[in-house]
């Protein structure tokens, strides 16, 4: 059976949904905070571009769903997992939730790229800076067991401010879980791309968004492990302007291409294909 | 645990306990262990000091033992960063761990850090992909591995060395998603309401005992000799449980124990 090419006709279509509509309003007057132009915000285009430097803005989930798939179809979507009662918690989150119309700060499900079907994930750098959760963690580790029970690969793109502070040593404890998800999909022979988006740092990178096959970026988004005020205090000296930038993470041996944002479907459909299993299995 | 502690510490005051090195890698390693005969160097990058790594006799059965460790005199904690490994540290461990997995030798560690070092070298040599391919690792190994917290058990840097089958603390030290002082850095933006955090943070022995973080509490005694026999009796004896475990239980369970939480 050929796992890699099932159908896509049972996956919903992709609609603009009216939330993802102009999260930035076209007159918008806006500096790119990568190269510092002044742009009008319709300058960036469907895809939020930067025409000067490439830099992609930040997206939300469902806006990235758009951009990169034909179809969609969410899982876990309502999962709620008991969590800390840290002091403000509890606010802070329904404020996340009701600013990103998310419930979690990653989005989870099966998609269709290109043709190609795969389990996807997306995390929304503005749900709480894509901080690691409990239910993040979760999502994400079901994402994978999901891929490793449906033979599917899985492609994850990455956006955290690092550990989810309010839940303590369970933020910490969700790198290790996932990345044994990851471990048992890796040994069914199933491919993990990552693509890294601005900004990867803290746990995430220190973990799943650094155990992938193969790892793109988005042009100059910033991948790093330490924050750059923590380093800069602690070896007295400031850092050169592209430390920590995709294009800088690449030529340091840590990523495998830096793709445009409008090119990405079609080179992860074409990593997939390359990753589909010959002659059977 | 209760009766075995005079009175109980604050978390405030483990947090500074567990910060006084009372305890030294060397001293550790020749206490609980014998024939200790030291290895070297990730093969790639150098050899990081502050990652001390070897084999070992424990009650007569060859083991790999890799340890954090800050340092004893100035000069040393320097040269240790305080017990902040660069990442070609947690790679040298990934290669004992890995020469362990072949030979079937059992792995424990000993983890007091405040964290991987954060600096410009370290984050161009790949400090996260150093740590998440140690965690990665250490969730594949064919054998039983124990972690032990001696001191500072600080965030991803610690993880690094702490995704195993059983993880134990001693009952001065703390393990903890980041510093008490960058928590309330983050939370807070302010740096001086450490105490504050540190009473919140659940990082104390018996927080994490009660959430399932780690097994068991090494109750610390001013004779150190004490504390070290306790430790060599406690891991022959878990250490020969998780050996009879066939392989892929045993790998099954180590995930499992993560999947929880
Ligand atoms: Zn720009």
């Amino acid at each position: 059976m050929d796992l890699f090419n099932k159908p896509n006709a049972k996956l919903p279509k992709i609609k603009k949904d009216a939330h993802v509509d102009a999260q930035i309003p076209d007159g918008l007057f806006l500096a790119c905070p990568y190269c510092g132009a002044q742009l009008y915000s319709k300058q960036l285009g469907e895809h939020r571009v930067c025409p000067t430097c490439g830099y992609g803005f930040r997206l939300q989930a469902y806006e990235r769903v758009h951009l990169m798939t034909t179809a969609f179809e969410e899982w876990d979507a309502d999962l709620t997992l008991e969590t800390t009662d840290f002091p403000g918690y509890a606010e802070k989150l329904s404020r996340a939730k009701s600013q990103t119309k998310l419930k979690e700060s990653v989005l989870t499900g099966q998609a269709v790229i290109e043709n190609e079907t795969v389990a996807l994930g997306i995390m929304d750098s503005y749900f709480m800076m894509g901080s690691l959760g409990t239910v993040t963690g979760e999502k994400i580790t079901r994402l994978f067991e999901k891929a490793t029970t449906q033979q599917l690969p899985v492609i994850l793109f990455t956006a955290s401010g690092g550990a989810r502070m309010q839940e303590g040593i369970n933020s910490l404890m969700q790198m290790a879980k996932v990345s044994a998800a990851v471990a048992a999909h890796q040994e069914a022979g199933l491919p993990y791309f990552v693509v890294l988006t601005d900004p990867t740092t803290g746990g995430v990178t220190a973990s799943f968004a650094m155990q992938g096959d193969v790892t793109l970026a988005e042009p100059h988004a910033l991948v790093g492990f330490a924050g750059k005020r923590v380093i800069e205090q602690t070896i007295h000296e400031k850092v050169p302007k592209d430390f920590q930038r995709a294009e800088t993470v690449l030529e340091n041996g840590f990523i495998d291409a830096v793709v445009q944002r409008k090119e990405l479907p079609k080179v992860l459909a074409q990593l997939v294909k390359f990753h589909q299993p010959q002659g059977g299995r | 645990m209760v009766s075995l502690f005079r009175r109980e510490l604050t978390p405030v005051q483990i947090v500074k306990r567990a910060r006084e090195d009372r305890f030294m890698a060397r001293e550790i390693i020749s206490g609980v262990f014998t024939d200790f005969f030291e290895l070297h160097g990730d093969r790639y990058a150098g050899d990081d000091k502050s990652v001390i790594g070897g084999l070992a006799n424990l009650n007569g059965e060859p083991v790999t033992v890799i340890v954090i460790d800050k340092g004893s005199d100035i000069n040393d904690k320097l040269a240790k960063r305080n017990g902040s490994p660069e990442p070609y540290g947690y790679r040298k461990a990934i290669r004992l761990m890995k020469q362990a997995a072949k030979f079937g030798r059992p792995i424990i560690t000993f983890i007091n850090t405040p964290g991987a070092f954060p600096g410009k070298t370290a984050e161009d040599q790949g400090q996260g992909e150093a740590i998440a391919q140690s965690i990665l690792e250490s969730l594949k190994l064919p054998v039983p591995m124990i972690a032990i917290v001696y001191g500072e058990g600080g965030s991803g840097g610690a993880l690094a060395l702490a995704t195993a089958d059983q993880v134990w603390m001693f009952q001065n030290s703390t393990y903890s998603v980041l510093s008490p002082e960058g928590f309330a850095s983050i939370l807070w933006k302010d740096a001086k309401r450490h105490d504050e955090a540190a009473a919140v943070m659940g990082l104390t022995p018996n927080d994490l005992l009660d959430n399932h973080v780690i097994e068991y509490i090494i109750p610390e005694s001013r004779s150190h000799s004490r504390v070290f026999s306790l430790i060599r009796a406690k891991l022959t004896e878990e250490i020969q449980t998780l050996a009879n475990m066939p392989t892929d239980k045993l790998i099954a369970q180590r995930r499992a124990r993560f999947r929880k939480f």
